[in-house]
């Protein structure tokens, strides 16, 4: 009577997160190459087609691709829930992903419309996927616990992030009419507060206390917050759909709130990392750091845009968007997988070589200068694109040093599946031990 | 009447205690510190292990006829674990710290992962399943300290 969802030993195949996570900083790559190329123009506006292209290159390339890989392999470990047919949803999500991409940057940039609707329907169906996969196997968890109600919410926000862009796309690549302005809000919001956002709470409930043994997050907290925040979210995008201007000061308050919500988290987090029992220096804890700061600074930018949004400084959605994405959930996004990427290989490796070689440890298949390096470099990247908007010029060193922590990053990954290959290569070898 | 998940989650705390004191004094280059921590540390993993190997898990599989499931795959991880905690008593003996702390490294998400699917999966279907029995089995656990 093995029921479904409670074996622990569906860990998928190596070859379905990393080549999730393999092609991010080739993304992030070309993210950089586009900024580098448009320079000041691009941080004109929100809304240059290059801005659009640079933000999905970023958001869809390597945050979307980094989660869904780490998602597909959290599921079984986290919830329990191993997801059906993992090989061939990696397969077509992957493909879909990196070719709907590629689409709707080229559509931005090109302003073609074929390009558009391709990018529409790629992207509907290697998320739709996604999206019924990840829901198939949630379904068949008997357990219910916290990260199992966090993943629904996750998964549900991306499915309207995906519904809302792939609205916004196809008016673009149709030349329909929106249904509503207020879509252009809603879009963002519920990709980075809904999905990321999320997401990246539910997973830090898990791996903060785990990573530097920190106390738990408080139980008020972890029962409520995630819930509040998906009740925020679709109470604010109702206010706006149904009521319009009419609803303008509700949709403030609770855009507030939802503000107020991600400092809790960011607060909590960092006050449970200062009391940590493990107390050696640790990348993904200062990427971790360096990503919660950022968000306190960006929830206060956002009730700034939202109080006083005539007062503000050309240029401030820009660095809100650049504090949002590079500083909260790039940093995040970086920092796991410096744990993620090496322990998976010393895991499948512990299996795949039964004692027949030695398994190198996760310093040895990833050095923690490398990481360090790349941290480093980061910071810098940020720290100039956070200035660009204002000072325009430093795009053009902004880009180049992104650009460089990418190729760390791939450096860093690739390091990592080398490591992997090799000692499956040493333990193929007759009499090797 | 006593709660098999609480009692052994609480078990697992004392651990990663003693394993985080360990680390620190390696950092700090105390290494009799290290070796005082890392053996109390060492002592309470083969104690949980053989609570759960010699007591829990069998119950468990007798009452619900799961036997290739969960506790198949926690006992593999308890395999992994008993290696990493040979390269780490290795390590102190040695007195590398570059090889201790890469250790430590992977031994805690191996560890933290392996707690986590105990603590919120299978200990929970042990106190629904063992409910009744937890005193009597919780209280073997003296026999085998006595051991």
């Amino acid at each position: 009577m093995l029921q479904p969802g409670l074996s622990f030993e569906q860990a998928p195949p190596i070859s379905v997160p990393f080549r999730f996570f393999l092609s991010a900083p080739l993304f992030g790559l070309a993210c950089a190459a586009l900024v580098l190329w448009q320079g000041p123009d691009l941080f004109a506006s929100r809304w240059t087609p290059s801005a659009l292209a640079a933000t999905h290159l970023l958001t869809l390339g390597v945050m979307a691709s980094t989660m869904i890989g780490a998602m597909m392999q959290m599921l079984p470990v986290l919830v329990g829930a191993p997801m059906p047919a993992p090989r061939a949803v990696a397969w077509i999500t992957h493909v879909l992903l990196v070719a709907g991409t590629l689409a709707l940057a080229g559509g931005f940039l090109l302003l073609w419309p074929l390009l558009l609707r391709a990018a529409v329907v790629a992207l509907g169906i290697g998320f739709g996927v996604f999206v019924a996969a990840v829901a198939a196997s949630l379904a068949r968890v008997r357990a219910w616990n916290t990260t199992v109600g966090v993943m629904w919410l996750a998964t549900i926000a991306l499915a309207a992030a995906v519904a809302l862009g792939a609205t916004l796309a196809a008016s673009l690549g149709w030349g329909l009419a929106l249904p509503s302005p207020a879509f252009h809000e809603l879009h963002p919001a519920w990709g980075l507060l809904g999905w990321i956002g999320v997401l990246v709470i539910g997973v830090a409930y898990q791996v903060v206390p785990m990573f530097q043994m920190t106390p738990a997050y408080p139980g008020t907290l972890t029962h409520w917050l995630t819930w509040a925040i998906f009740a925020v979210l679709v109470l604010w995008s109702a206010a706006q759909l149904a009521l319009g201007e009419a609803g303008a000061t509700l949709a403030t308050a609770l855009a507030l709130a939802l503000g107020g919500a991600f400092v809790a988290f960011a607060l909590v987090t960092l006050e449970l990392q200062r009391k940590r029992r493990r107390r050696q220096a640790d990348v993904t804890l200062d990427f971790w750091r360096v990503g919660m700061a950022s968000l306190v600074v960006a929830a206060a930018c956002w009730a700034a845009r939202l109080l006083a949004p005539d007062r503000l400084p050309e240029g401030f959605d820009l660095f809100l968007g650049v504090l949002a994405l590079a500083g909260v959930a790039l940093s995040v996004i970086n920092g796991m997988l410096y744990k993620i990427a090496p322990f998976l290989a010393w895991f499948h490796l512990q299996t795949a070589v039964a004692g027949r070689a030695t398994v190198p440890h996760m310093r040895k298949i990833l050095p923690e200068g490398a990481q360090r390096g790349q941290l480093r470099t980061h910071l810098a990247a940020l720290a100039l694109l956070l200035a660009a908007p204002w000072w325009p010029v430093l795009s053009y060193p902004g880009a180049l040093v992104l650009g460089a922590s990418m190729v760390l990053l791939l450096r860093n990954l690739i390091a990592v599946a080398r490591a992997h290959r090799a000692t499956l290569a040493q333990a193929a070898v007759p009499g090797a031990a | 009447m006593a709660s098999i998940e609480e009692f052994m989650a609480q078990h697992h705390k004392a651990c990663d205690a003693h394993f985080a004191a360990a680390e620190s004094a390696v950092g700090d280059d105390d290494w009799s510190a290290a070796a005082r921590e890392f053996d109390a540390f060492a002592k309470g993993m083969a104690h949980h292990f053989e609570m759960e190997e010699s007591v829990l898990f069998p119950a468990f599989e007798e009452r619900t006829g799961m036997d290739g499931g969960p506790t198949y795959v926690m006992r593999e991880e308890h395999e992994q674990m008993r290696g990493i905690l040979g390269a780490l008593k290795a390590a102190v003996a040695a007195r590398d710290a570059d090889e201790y702390l890469g250790q430590c490294e992977t031994l805690n998400v191996l560890m933290q992962q392996h707690n986590i699917k105990e603590e919120q999966v299978l200990y929970r279907m042990m106190d629904q399943h063992l409910g009744g029995e937890a005193d009597m089995l919780l209280g073997r656990f003296d026999e085998l300290a006595a051991a």
